[in-house]
């Protein structure tokens, strides 16, 4: 049980280390360590996990960490990956606090920010994809993630808005 | 988030002016993290010290934290079994995907400025499907490679 608990704030600080560049950028970063891995949780529980942080009121990372945490190893697993996930950014504003203006105006980091950036959305394409084949598992649920898509992409819709819709769906077209 | 947590530092609690602030937003953004967590710690920091940072980073944690644990003790035991839960789920996870992928595209347009980038992020996504690389490894050669590949527009 120790080593799970310290493997789960391990885990989670590597991951807040490299959330770069916006909340999303964990997703890729979960999916290797969380599914592939340890195998702490299966694709679909992962995207059933995000839908739950993504509605809940918090930080999505934050949110994320507790849920896989609680599944993980209860309360305890829940307390050190919300732990685990928050420790990065603690320790290197805390030691970096003065100099990190400096740090950031420095042409090498500007430019090295500017290369992960390209990273992070390559990630997030790929994860669309190892993702996409474990929730789109018939042409329903094709069409769901299809038009979902396009809409959003035209008009920015809420997530909270595009959740719902796609519970009532599910409740509609599933293969009961 | 953004605008709650400027109102409740700079306006109502009057714990910066907007300049500070703003600096931390800039440092936010260029630091690991969320945008609400690394904006209270460095508020605490200011305010307080390192017990003001550690008190902000428990501030934003806490209530997620007491919300999701009471969530998943009451949804995990429903989980398995259910045919209903089991259909809601069934079409919430394909929204899930084209929520993240449509913040991959709004990503790309907000982020990829030029040819150099574009093809910088085809290639690492052509090299991590096929060489099944670690998305760390895929960070890091992404900025190394930003460090070669964007000197010329600098300058």
């Amino acid at each position: 049980m120790l080593s799970l608990l310290l493997s789960l704030y391990w885990t989670f600080a590597k991951i807040g280390l490299f959330t770069l560049g916006g909340g999303y950028a964990m997703i890729p970063l979960m999916e290797a360590e969380i599914i592939n891995r340890y195998g702490w949780l299966t694709a679909p529980e992962f995207l059933d996990i995000l839908a739950i942080a993504e509605m809940t009121p918090g930080p999505v990372a934050i949110n994320t960490a507790s849920f896989v945490g609680f599944r993980v190893a209860g309360i305890a697993g829940s307390a050190l990956a919300t732990l685990g996930v928050v420790t990065p950014s603690l320790v290197i504003l805390l030691l970096l606090g003065r100099f990190l203006q400096q740090l950031i105006r420095n042409p090498h980091a500007t430019l090295f920010l500017k290369g992960l950036h390209p990273a992070v959305i390559a990630l997030i394409c790929l994860a669309v994809f190892s993702l996409g084949q474990e929730a789109l598992t018939d042409l329903t649920t094709a069409l769901i993630a299809a038009v979902f898509l396009a809409v959003n992409l035209m008009r920015k819709l809420s997530p909270f808005l595009i959740i719902g819709l796609g519970a009532l769906l599910g409740l509609l077209f599933f293969p009961y | 988030m953004l605008p709650i947590i400027q109102r409740e530092i700079v306006e109502r609690n009057q714990w910066t002016d907007f300049k500070t602030f703003s600096t931390f937003l800039v440092i936010t953004q260029s630091v690991p993290g969320t945008l609400a967590l690394n904006c209270a710690i460095q508020i605490g920091l200011h305010l307080r010290g390192v017990p003001g940072a550690l008190l902000a980073t428990l501030g934003v944690i806490l209530t997620p934290f007491v919300i999701i644990v009471l969530i998943a003790a009451f949804f995990l035991p429903l989980y398995q079994g259910n045919v209903y839960v089991q259909a809601v789920f069934y079409g919430i996870r394909p929204a899930i995907v084209a929520l993240i992928a449509s913040a991959a595209v709004s990503l790309a347009r907000q982020l990829l400025s030029g040819r150099a980038s574009i093809v910088l992020a085809a290639a690492l996504f052509l090299i991590a499907l096929f060489c099944n690389l670690h998305p760390i490894a895929v960070m890091l050669a992404g900025g190394l490679a930003g460090l070669f590949l964007f000197r010329k527009e600098a300058t």
